[in-house]
């Protein structure tokens, strides 16, 4: 092993060295300086994800713990430009709450401690890389979600995710060690020659599954995400909705995909039943919320069990119909987190009685919703609508027509809820409607990312057909 | 730039531009440019493609293809035949009148024009593609600004009725999609790639297991546009409380889409379902007939007299195509011109009638043909075109399917076929009661009295739909060839 090979985790040395700047900065800065911790870090940030674009080789570390692959390295990417998107939009709200108490250079350790282990998680090789990068990605969440300790409810959330969290990844460990006692090893490459269908080893997938379900809430581990989001800060909501999820369904696709795949007849009924619940229950719980944080926590769920039908094509189009799906998916997400986000930092209104009249107050953050409620349904020319459509034709092409009908039911009573917020902001009349008001530059620029990756990444094909390109030469 | 694309590029660049509007002057200037350029392309497309088809006997003309998601083989391809043809051209008349006729909106112009172009633009991107991809992207986007144009812009139960004919429409392109995905991955039967080219699919023998399965989910999901019943229900109250130039546009041309995909896509990709399932949807489109033009005698709403009056005339559509000959087919597509043409004229008088009277109920209008002549005598003419008046368009379109209906000599054709010959009748109640109600007779009420006179910019979206009108019941020979022409290649797939 040679220093350059290192050079494999620039990922993961770059966030690195980020969190410790920031830590630097936090000791040696003046109280004035400190004000502006924020712009301090977004700019560390915007420099590291920038690098992560370089091109590089791929390989092994650590004689196989540590993968990367051209496909992982743009996983990586993805989820730093919605962190990016993400910490742009919550900058307001740090800088109005959280400076003023001193603790922001917290929030970003924190913050980024995650993203850095959900980068181990993905590049795993081995179930104990997964593990350490599980809980890596895990326990500075619980942190957040409480960050705001003044509140009932945030408290409240914290102490709910952390426990189910750690019930969640005693259970997936219990998995993994079921799964080493039928295999003895915890390398996935060689698991996945060895692996096969058993007592135990199905016993050990399903409680590996239950604990990341829990991560993704998919039913019927989805209980602690409506209270979690309401509870938690909206950009912490919006960092569990978008990039964690995304990260956990990415690494347990990898290992669906290749540790587990002799148990495919298993695990594609489970995930069958799992995808139909989830999108059943996501989107019934989802329409009658009022609080938009948990109606965007149900419509995640929802979301979650689309995400499912990738799954069960198992193959190249799965991968990247998912990959893709994700990708999509933060854009559309962020997009609808910021305007809430931005809503509640200048006028603290969470509900969606509140967004009455909307559009002839804030007519731009009105389209920027609307955009991101019609990217999540599933409208064309949106990218939502092709992340979708993809995800049905990959069911499809084994044949799992009756659930693309299933999907399809639910993409249209989706689009009932998510039509609800566009009534309130476009068809209501309000004369207490929420007053203009300009947003800052940052949370601007987050939204206008937002607005560009759901108006983008959809039409303009070259994205899906590289990520294809790169699943195929990930699955070879 | 290829002469098609045009038609969804010009209003793309309209809507951006309306961005840019500041006030209802702005908005109408822009929003009557656009379409204006879109309407002379249209005029110029139809001399264009006579002279290509003079030299070109393909099935489609003008095509161009360029590939877009290379893995899933989905191009955007484009071409057109005499019926897209002269459907670009029916909704690019309807769209210019329907700007005229929305001259005044008051609330909101610019994004009432945005939202009618974009819908303008999803129907002419439907009707140039030939690749169910490209056509079913285009398909949702015709369909999802109706919510706001009803929402928004929309009279009486506006909310409820945006929402239910939005789910409903998007529920049944649902059903669709999951039709597509199936004659998608069976597009391989004989042998080659999946595609999504409607042309290429049209030369696969997809197997008539999966034929009996999905030819159901695509004619459902496209049938519901088509106001097949049962699932008819969003029209009248979608169409009742949508502003003027929406029921127009939606009547007129959106209802269309479905008629136009069953044929496209259905009938000529599943031929083998299509037969095995015609029966059934015989009924069913019969009943829609019928209890369409009943539905319309008993309203008293001129707007959902008219509702319920396209629930029948599309239910003709509808059945003209499942009676699967030339003649039918023929009048199928007249139809939907001619309904087109005629509903928009309908709702576009309705719109001005209500405009100044404040009521749609006919039991409250009388005589108004002494204080409003022009407005009197278009609507006058357009009921008698509408109930099938030989000289007009409907008549023609009638004609032409009823002959094609009786080709079939089994008792089932034959009883249904009666049926709905028998709707003309009714159709003739309707129309004769409600134009004696409300424009003969003594005046009902003494404020009617001053009226304003039809305005210039009304005069013009009235004359605009009604010239085609005449022109297709005067001359319906070259019209009728050039269809019959491109007809031809979709009927030989069914025999």
């Amino acid at each position: 092993m040679s220093w350059e090979s290192l050079l494999l985790m620039r990922n993961e040395m770059g966030l690195l060295a980020v969190i410790i700047l920031l830590l630097i900065f936090e000791i040696f800065s003046t109280k004035a300086q400190k004000g502006k911790i924020v712009s301090v870090a977004i700019v560390l940030f915007i420099i590291h994800t920038l690098i992560g674009f370089l091109p590089l080789n791929q390989g092994t570390l650590f004689g196989g713990m540590f993968k990367t692959h051209a496909l992982l390295y743009f996983f990586k990417n993805t989820l730093n430009i919605g962190v990016l998107i993400l910490l742009l939009q919550s900058a307001d709200w740090l800088n109005k709450t959280v400076v003023e108490q001193n603790k922001s250079t917290e929030f970003f350790v924190l913050l980024f401690s995650s993203l850095l282990g959900m980068y181990f998680m993905i590049s795993a090789g081995d179930f104990l890389m997964f593990y350490i990068g599980l809980e890596l990605a895990t326990l500075p969440v619980a942190a957040l979600v409480a960050y705001e300790t003044y509140k009932r409810d945030s408290a409240e959330g914290g102490v709910k995710f952390i426990l189910s969290s750690a019930l969640a990844s005693g259970t997936a460990l219990l998995g993994i060690s079921f799964l080493y006692a039928t295999t003895g090893t915890i390398y996935f490459d060689a698991m996945a020659a060895i692996l096969s269908t058993s007592n135990l080893s199905v016993l050990g997938f399903i409680l590996f599954f239950s604990g990341l379900a829990f991560k993704i809430s998919l039913v019927p581990f989805h209980f602690w995400t409506a209270d979690v989001y309401q509870g938690a800060p909206i950009s912490i909501a919006s960092f569990l909705s978008v990039i964690s999820k995304g990260a956990a369904v990415m690494i347990l696709m990898i290992i669906l995909f290749t540790v587990m795949k002799p148990l495919m007849p298993v695990w594609s009924k489970i995930i069958y039943m799992v995808a139909i619940a989830t999108m059943f229950i996501g989107n019934l719980f989802a329409l009658r919320q009022k609080n938009m944080k948990r109606f965007l926590a149900y419509s995640s769920i929802a979301q979650a069990g689309f995400i499912l039908l990738g799954f069960l094509s198992n193959d190249e189009l799965g991968y990247s119909t998912i990959v893709y799906f994700i990708a999509v998916y933060i854009f559309s997400n962020l997009g609808a987190f910021g305007v809430v986000q931005a809503i509640s930092t200048s006028s603290g209104k969470e509900n969606m009685d509140d967004y009455e009249g909307l559009y002839r107050t804030n007519p731009k953050l009105s389209l920027v919703m609307m955009l991101a409620l019609f990217s999540l349904a599933g409208i064309p020319p949106l990218a939502g609508f092709f992340g979708k459509f993809f995800l049905y034709a990959a069911a499809a092409s084994k044949g799992y027509y009756f659930l693309v009908f299933i999907a399809v039911v639910n993409a249209t009573i989706s689009l009932y809820y998510y039509l609800l917020v566009v009534r309130a902001m476009f068809l209501r009349k309000n004369p207490n409607a929420i007053p203009f008001f300009k947003s800052k530059m940052y949370m601007r620029l987050g939204l206008i990312l937002a607005a560009l990756g759901i108006l983008i990444t959809g039409v303009y094909s070259p994205l899906y057909n590289y990520i294809f390109e790169i699943s195929n030469s990930f699955l070879n | 730039m290829d002469i098609l694309t045009l038609f969804v590029i010009v209003p793309v660049i309209t809507v951006i531009i309306l961005g840019f509007a500041k006030d209802l002057k702005q908005a109408r200037v822009i929003a009557l440019i656009g379409m204006l350029v879109q309407f002379g392309m249209s005029v110029n497309l139809i001399f264009a493609y006579i002279k290509e088809r003079s030299v070109n006997t393909d099935i489609m003309v003008f095509v161009k293809d360029y590939a877009w998601f290379e893995s899933f083989n989905i191009h955007y391809i484009i071409g057109v035949d005499a019926i897209s043809v002269v459907m670009i051209a029916l909704t690019s008349v309807v769209v210019l009148a329907g700007v005229f006729i929305s001259w005044m909106v008051d609330d909101l112009p610019k994004e009432f024009f945005i939202s009618l172009i974009v819908l303008s633009a999803g129907v002419f991107g439907f009707f140039i593609s030939t690749d169910l991809f490209t056509m079913f992207v285009f398909f949702e986007i015709a369909v999802i600004p109706m919510y706001l144009l009803i929402g928004i812009w929309g009279s009486g139960p506006r909310e409820f009725s945006a929402m239910k004919l939005t789910l409903m429409l998007m529920g049944a392109s649902a059903v669709l999609s999951v039709g597509i995905l199936g004659i998608y991955f069976n597009s391989n039967a004989d042998g080659g790639a999946l595609t999504f080219n409607i042309l290429e699919i049209a030369q696969v023998n997809i197997p008539e297991a999966a034929q009996n399965i999905f030819y159901p989910l695509t004619f459902i999901g496209f049938a519901v546009l088509g106001a097949l019943f049962p699932f008819h229900t969003w029209s009248p109250s979608g169409h009742a409380s949508a502003p003027t130039a929406v029921s127009m546009l939606h009547a007129g041309v959106l209802m269309k889409l479905g008629g136009y995909g069953i044929f496209r896509v259905a009938m000529y990709l599943l031929p083998v379902g299509a037969i095995n399932w015609s029966d059934f949807f015989i009924v069913l489109s019969v009943i829609g007939v019928v209890y369409g033009a009943f539905g319309a005698i008993m309203q008293k709403d001129l707007k959902y007299i008219n509702a319920y009056a396209s629930v029948s005339h599309l239910g003709l559509v509808l059945f003209a195509l499942l009676m699967m000959n030339k003649t039918a087919w023929n009048g199928a597509i007249i139809q939907s011109l001619s309904h087109g043409l005629l509903t928009a004229l309908f709702f576009a008088l309705i719109g001005m009638v209500y405009g100044r009277t404040h009521t749609r109920d006919i039991a409250k209008l009388g005589g108004i043909m002494k204080v409003l002549p022009f407005i009197g005598a278009v609507y006058v003419i357009t009921g008698l075109a509408y109930l099938g008046l030989p000289g007009f368009s409907g008549f023609v379109a009638e004609m032409n399917i009823f002959v094609g209906a009786f080709q079939h000599d089994d008792t089932f054709h034959r009883v249904l076929t009666v049926l709905v010959v028998s709707s003309i009748v009714i159709t003739a109640v309707y129309i004769l009661r409600m134009i004696g109600k409300i424009m003969m007779g003594p005046l009902s009420n003494e404020d009617y009295q001053d009226l304003p006179k039809a305005t210039w910019y009304e005069k013009i979206g009235l004359v605009l739909l009604m010239v085609p009108v005449v022109f297709i019941g005067v001359m319906p020979f070259g019209l009728g060839e050039m269809i019959k022409e491109s007809i031809e290649p979709f009927l030989e797939r069914l025999l």
